[in-house]
């Protein structure tokens, strides 16, 4: 009980100092869809939590598409008294950017973007966090899951299939899903996958559909990088296990669902209100990490997952935080037989598709270190992808 | 009671026409008991003041100069596709493919600021856009005006299915022209150079639509109403055998009116990505298509009405965002009251053309 009050009362006084802090501080959001996307709820939740926490008065403008109405609802913003400006799709950026170049005292903060160190403003900004490794740790799970079902003689270790939903060949996508493979193949090394797109970041059918014909090519579990309910719901039906993204699918997939990664947007939303409040620069680029809790894994279903997955994601999860484990350890993958010791990534975005930036050193890829957002776009041996 | 005796409440019958005061007294009180039937819904279902969520409605139109400009800007958008269809409508050519016209429009000016920035001068391309988009959607209006005319196909559904076309081919090329590789999207086109990109007049970005709307308003009410071509229009819409009769080419009329339907939706396109987005997405023309076909009726194909019309729904649209960002509301509460008030306005008409005749007042025509 006293651990408690204890805590309680700290809780408080943060409340309070924060709230203190943030005074004068009015956040305004723009999101594309609204609650009904998966996408998008995660950043409503995480917009209303960091405002309640540091007691900061916000505007929340969801339905904005990715036009000229995102420069017109950021202006708004703005004109409605907001002193920082949020927007969560990547098809917001550029209008975002022109928001930014006529409102100098106001900062734009942008999730998934990718021209903020290259854009020349000090106003706008970009986050994302290094959810690739939300998703190797995800994969380690799925690794054990299939090294359960091999060990109960389901199908052979060389039968040992994964398949993965994947919205478009964009590198967010591409890193995603190849740091997933590399976690499961961490520990089952007989794994492979195929990879389908659906060219779209939400279409409940087309997910579906893809889900089931990677059950049909024989799939042994599936995971997506998609907005909806399409793949987990193929593989409940299909009583295929599933790794699911932004967030717990439990609910509707009691008895497939093992583990969901997800970004915690709270601690990026918290430190740019904070920024603002305190009058300190925010950065060109903020890649949140398992430490700053804006990487995150939900709750284990143990109705479906591998015995001892809980225990095993703690162990790896700890080699990751001390740099033991590096996702990308080019030692872990080959390209056309070849082990890689030099990659040029297009991490400056100038629309030319131009690599210019070396990302392999140290034995190792540096994802989301050169600019927040994903640049690892590498087709790696093992991974096949159908239609491409 | 003798059955045979036995009247109904009340029966329908036909108005002759009613004078212009009578139908706008009719819609007026439509829309009175719209908005009170709104006010209703709204306290019962989520507990807000009314009065409070009539006065954000009109906040999000007029609360600040720059909500007043995209008020305009909206408007003029989609007072440009309805004005377009309008042609057509007329003729009783059900043009439900203004959204694919449209983009198509849209696809022309995109395709142009992409393939010719390194081979043009500014100036050039900007020509070739308003060409090009121009006649990208005459083209995807010609299309099924010429299988209506010579083969006398379904119009509505082959517009409609246009539509998706266009759509389709859209959605394939945001693939190829995508920035950055594998995202789908095309992103803004020429953000540096800014080619391709209409000119701002007056320091404002929206005017230039704005006024190029207001001149084409102008010129499609002389164009109906004053004109060789719209007479004929008229005569080919109330029979097509009448204005064989007297000589008119009724192919010929159906053609040439879909070329200029779908040439203005066209140009719509010029606008919305030359002037406005400046990028080419499939959602870009954001259902003004439609829309523009509910614009069009409720004015009864008066080019000056519409502008009215437009401005309710416009209006509507601003207020129901309004709503959903400042109550908290689900943008689809927005979307039921504007349901509402549009079912009273499209039901006066009803009202309008005929008229109810309750037990006793028929008894007392009899006398």
């Amino acid at each position: 009980m006293k651990k408690f009050l204890a805590a309680a009362l700290i809780a408080a006084l943060c409340l309070v100092s924060f709230a203190a802090v943030a005074e004068g501080v009015k956040v305004g959001f723009i999101f594309l869809h609204d609650e009904n996307s998966t996408y998008d709820l995660n950043f409503l939740n995480a917009a209303k939590e960091a405002c309640a926490n540091l007691g900061v008065e916000y505007v929340l403008k969801t339905n904005i598409e990715e036009g000229e109405q995102c420069y017109d609802a950021a202006a708004e913003l703005v004109d409605a008294g907001c002193n920082i400006v949020f927007a969560d799709s990547f098809g917001h950026e550029s209008y975002l950017i022109q928001a930014a170049k006529e409102f100098g005292d106001v900062q734009f903060c942008h999730a998934t973007g990718t021209q903020a160190h290259t854009a020349g403003l000090s106003n706008y900004h970009n986050a994302f966090a290094s959810i690739y490794e939300g998703r190797f740790l995800a994969g380690v799970a799925a690794g054990l899951k299939l090294n359960e079902m091999i060990a109960n003689g389901e199908f052979t270790a060389e039968e040992a299939k994964m398949g993965y939903v994947g919205a478009y060949p964009y590198a967010e996508v591409k890193s995603g899903y190849t740091s997933f493979f590399l976690g499961a193949r961490s520990v089952c090394p007989t794994v492979t996958m195929d990879v389908t797109f659906t060219n779209s970041w939400y279409d409940e059918a087309l997910e579906k559909e893809g889900a089931v014909k990677l059950i049909g090519n024989g799939c042994k579990l599936i995971s997506q990088h998609a907005d909806s309910m399409g793949a987990p719901t193929a593989c409940e039906d299909a009583g295929v296990p599933n790794i699911s993204y932004n967030g717990s699918t439990v609910a509707a997939c009691p008895k497939t669902f093992i583990v969901s990664s997800r970004i915690n947007w709270v601690p990026y939303m918290e430190h740019m209100i904070n920024c603002v409040a305190n009058g300190e620069a925010i950065e060109a680029d903020w890649t949140g990490t398992i430490e700053t809790g804006s990487v995150e894994l939900s709750e284990v279903n143990e109705a479906a997952a591998a015995a001892g997955t809980v225990e095993k994601l703690e162990e790896v999860k700890a080699a990751l935080q001390n740099g033991s484990v590096k996702v990308y350890d080019t030692a872990t993958f080959t390209v056309n037989g070849e082990n890689l010791t030099s990659y040029l990534a297009d991490v400056d975005d100038m629309g030319d598709y131009q690599p210019e930036t070396e990302v392999i050193s140290d034995g190792y890829f540096h994802e989301s270190e050169y600019r927040s957002a994903p640049y690892f776009d590498i087709d790696i041996d093992g991974i096949s992808l159908l239609g491409a | 009671m003798n059955k045979e005796l036995h009247e109904p409440l009340f029966h329908i019958s036909k108005r002759g026409a009613v004078r212009w005061y009578v139908s706008w007294l009719i819609r007026c009180s439509a829309v009175v008991l719209a908005l009170l039937v709104c006010a209703l819904i709204t306290m019962l279902m989520t507990g807000e003041n009314p009065i409070r969520i009539y006065a954000t409605i009109i906040n999000g139109s007029f609360g600040t100069p720059r909500k007043v400009w995209v008020l305009l800007q909206n408007i003029s958008m989609l007072l440009c596709v309805s004005l377009a269809v309008t042609p057509a409508f007329r003729m009783r050519f059900w043009n439900v493919g203004g959204e694919g016209q449209a983009l198509a429009g849209c696809f022309g000016s995109a395709a142009c600021m992409i393939l010719l920035r390194n081979v043009l001068p500014n100036w050039a391309v900007i020509c070739c856009m308003v060409v090009a988009s121009i006649a990208a959607g005459a083209l995807w209006g010609a299309i099924p005006a010429i299988f209506k005319a010579k083969w006398n196909t379904n119009e509505t559904l082959f517009t409609l299915m246009m539509n998706y076309i266009a759509t389709q081919l859209v959605a394939y090329f945001c693939v190829v022209w995508e920035t950055p590789k594998g995202s789908g999207q095309i992103g803004v086109i020429n953000s540096r150079t800014e080619i391709g990109w209409l000119p701002v007049v007056g320091g404002q970005k929206y005017l230039l639509n704005i006024i190029v709307v207001a001149v084409l308003c102008a010129l499609m009410y002389v164009y109906l109403g004053y004109s060789k071509h719209g007479y004929e229009i008229a005569v080919v819409g109330e029979s097509e055998r009448t204005a064989r009769y007297v000589g008119i080419k009724v192919d010929r009329i159906i053609i040439r009116t879909m070329l200029l339907s779908g040439g203005i939706c066209g140009l719509a396109g010029l606008l919305l990505v030359g002037s406005t987005n400046h990028t080419l997405t499939t959602t870009i023309v954001g259902g003004r298509g439609f829309t523009a076909v509910m614009v069009s009726w409720l004015a009864k194909f008066n080019p000056v009405w519409m502008i009215l019309t437009s401005f309710l729904i416009v209006f509507l649209e601003r207020g129901a965002g309004e709503i959903s960002t400042n109550f908290g509301l689900n943008q689809s509460f927005a979307d039921i009251l504007t349901g509402i008030i549009l079912f009273f306005i499209i039901g006066s008409d009803f009202f309008i053309n005929y008229r109810l005749n309750f037990r006793h007042a028929a008894g007392k025509e009899i006398k």
